[in-house]
């Protein structure tokens, strides 16, 4: 083993090989088009992916449920304010961030308040959640404005605009987590939550902000993808309970916590739409696109050496 | 006597607690049927408790086998995808090619064992294993049958609708499954290797028991119980569907948690597992008994849930 591949450039690699594939079989015509397309759907799993990275680093046994719920609902609230005006996308805007960023900080407080293992507070949080949102929309789907649909299909001179503004966001993640203060302590307090307390550092506060800014970016992505998809939908969230999970693990970063790796999950993100556009393309059923996905997963996560913890 | 004082209450309260551990979703369940049969007095009858326990039956095997996994401190995201899969090869072959339908089922138990070995050998979270597992059990399911389809046998329908004298079906299997899960899990002294595997399993291997062996077995009990939930779905539903369970994944978290469980592993209880499985599958039918609008049920599970789990916290504070 002279060639150790760091573990979040393993996503990159399997999308990589996908593309290729995809592209042997349906020409060289099809790179750019298949390319652009995988990053503009990987760019809503980051969106996501990030929230929950921050919420995972954040100490062993932390993790979001509710996200799926939390975008509908955001997504949701926004359609329901915008009521299909240009003028209203900015208040749009605030309000998904504003409805994630309370369900955020509602996860979290049932976590401390009640004691409640995080797996099982956003559960049911996800459910009263859900249920707003049955509530504020109903069975129809609520039409996005005109100009947030453009802009999630906005392309300067052949480059997709959303993709690179979700670049921005993931660098901007890198950098807090490498070199600001509330990065390092959300580290510090994933690593050892008692060596970060004995450290002098507020463990609450910290992971408060992580479950808050998880919510943010779930209240975001649902913004986004309603003025994508055409619309806010109740089944909007659902593929991204589990691919939110599995995009953040991929990427790189450890369940344990303490360790995050914001750019490997564009990897594992571009590699989930890379492989449903391969398959596509090959004419694939259903069925053995789950069974290769899954097996995928786990034959990445067997094979990747994982980063020594501490 | 201050000594005795010292030593006893911390016992008592140990005790105390851990009886109310058990006994406050049994209550909780208790409440939910009192407000049941007092909205709807018919309701309390051999016919009624067959209704009202009818769909928990599944819903309390898929939560045994979530139980035996989070009590090796492991949980497992594939058990609702699983059960589809299952009630799939139910609804194909059971009636017509039964012997391959057991041996697709025995095959699904010795994967479900090469998932615990492949976890403890590679030291891999379960959590991202079983997440793979759930998207192949559902692409194997998918793939046996695209949609809901199938006829289930006749003699798994007629089983599920027997009427046994005395004690409706559901409750009689909820008790002998909660009693065999009691002895076995928390009274024998194999159950204490068990849940040690979890707790500390540096100390059941110091004490001779291979844990690897232990997970596999454990995760292989764990997929056999799996199998039961998707047997009785099918006798229920009379069809196969692929995406007949996904709830049962958390639903079964929800209800080993509920009954008294932790995730630092180790500390399970058949008994609470099972009413928490009956709890929760109760929960939708008094919310449309107290006329809650469908569209908030859902979301007053989530406070029942709360309110269940809370209640539960205040009463432990004592113990730590």
């Amino acid at each position: 083993m002279s060639l150790r591949l760091a573990p979040w450039s393993y996503g990159f690699l399997v999308a990589l090989v996908m593309w290729v594939a995809t592209i042997c079989y349906s020409g060289t015509g099809s790179a750019i088009p298949t390319l652009s397309s995988a990053l503009v759907f990987a760019a809503f799993s980051v969106v996501v992916g990030t929230g929950q990275m921050l919420v995972i680093a954040s100490g062993p046994g932390n993790i979001d449920l509710s996200m799926p719920s939390v975008l509908t609902l955001a997504a949701y609230a926004s359609m329901s304010i915008m009521g299909g005006s240009d003028a209203m996308v900015l208040p749009g805007l605030l309000l998904a961030v504003a409805v994630g960023a309370v369900a955020g900080m509602l996860n979290y407080l049932a976590i401390t308040a009640l004691r409640l293992p995080p797996i099982i507070a956003t559960l049911a949080w996800s459910f009263v959640f859900q249920s707003f949102a049955f509530n504020l929309g109903g069975e129809a789907t609520l039409k996005p404005p005109a100009a947030l649909s453009e802009f999630t299909l906005w392309s300067i001179g052949g480059i997709r605009v959303l993709p690179v503004a979700v670049m921005g966001l993931t660098l901007l993640a890198v950098l807090v987590l490498k070199r600001g203060v509330g990065g390092r302590q959300l580290l510090a307090v994933g690593q050892s939550e008692r060596a970060a307390r004995l450290a002098g550092i507020s463990v609450g506060r910290v992971r408060l902000v992580a479950y808050t800014l998880c919510g943010m970016s779930a209240g975001l992505a649902g913004f986004l993808l309603s003025g994508f998809s055409g619309g806010a939908a109740l089944n909007m969230g659902d593929t991204y309970l589990l691919e939110s999970i599995a995009v953040v693990v991929l990427g790189g970063t450890s369940v344990a916590g303490g360790q995050a790796n914001a750019i490997g999950i564009w990897g594992a993100a571009l590699f989930f739409n890379l492989m449903a556009t391969m398959l596509n393309t090959f004419q694939m059923q259903a069925g053995i696109r789950f069974l290769l996905t899954g097996a995928l997963i786990i034959l990445i996560v067997a094979i990747v050496p994982r980063p020594k913890a501490g | 006597m201050a000594d005795t004082a010292l030593q006893r209450r911390p016992r008592l309260t140990s005790a105390l607690g851990s009886a109310l551990q058990i006994g406050l979703p049994a209550a909780t369940l208790i409440a939910m049927l009192a407000v049941i049969f007092w909205i709807r007095p018919s309701a309390m009858s051999y016919f009624g408790f067959t209704l009202l326990f009818k769909f928990a039956v599944p819903l309390m095997f898929a939560a045994l086998a979530q139980m035996l996994v989070i009590m090796l401190g492991d949980i497992d995201l594939s058990i609702g995808s699983f059960v589809g899969f299952v009630t799939c090869v139910a609804a194909l072959y059971l009636d017509e090619a039964p012997l391959l339908a057991l041996v697709i089922l025995a095959a699904s138990i010795a994967v479900y064992a090469g998932v615990g070995l492949l976890i403890h050998v590679r030291q891999l979270p379960s959590i991202i294993v079983t997440l793979g597992m759930s998207f192949i059990w559902l692409g194997a399911a998918v793939t046996l049958m695209p949609g809901p389809g199938g006829t289930a046998p006749r003699w798994l329908v007629a089983f599920m609708s027997w009427k046994p004298p005395f004690v409706p079906l559901p409750v009689l299997i909820a008790l002998l499954t909660a009693l065999i899960g009691h002895l076995v899990i928390s009274r024998s002294s194999y159950g204490a290797v068990l849940r040690g595997a979890g707790a500390n399993p540096r100390a059941v291997e110091r004490a001779g028991w291979s844990v690897r062996t232990i997970r596999c077995a454990v995760y292989a009990a764990a997929g056999a119980l799996a199998c039961l939930a998707g047997l009785t779905l099918t006798g229920l539903t009379t069809s196969g569907d692929p995406n007949v369970a996904p709830a049962y994944t958390l639903l079964g978290v929800g209800a080993v948690i509920l009954g008294g469980g932790a995730f630092t592993g180790g500390i399970v209880s058949p008994v609470g597992t099972v009413i928490g499985a009956l709890t929760l599958a109760l929960a939708g039918s008094l919310l449309s008994f107290l006329q809650v609008p469908p569209t908030w049920q859902i979301g007053a599970q989530g406070a029942i849930l709360f309110l269940v789990l809370a209640g539960r916290i205040l009463f432990s504070e004592h113990r730590s």
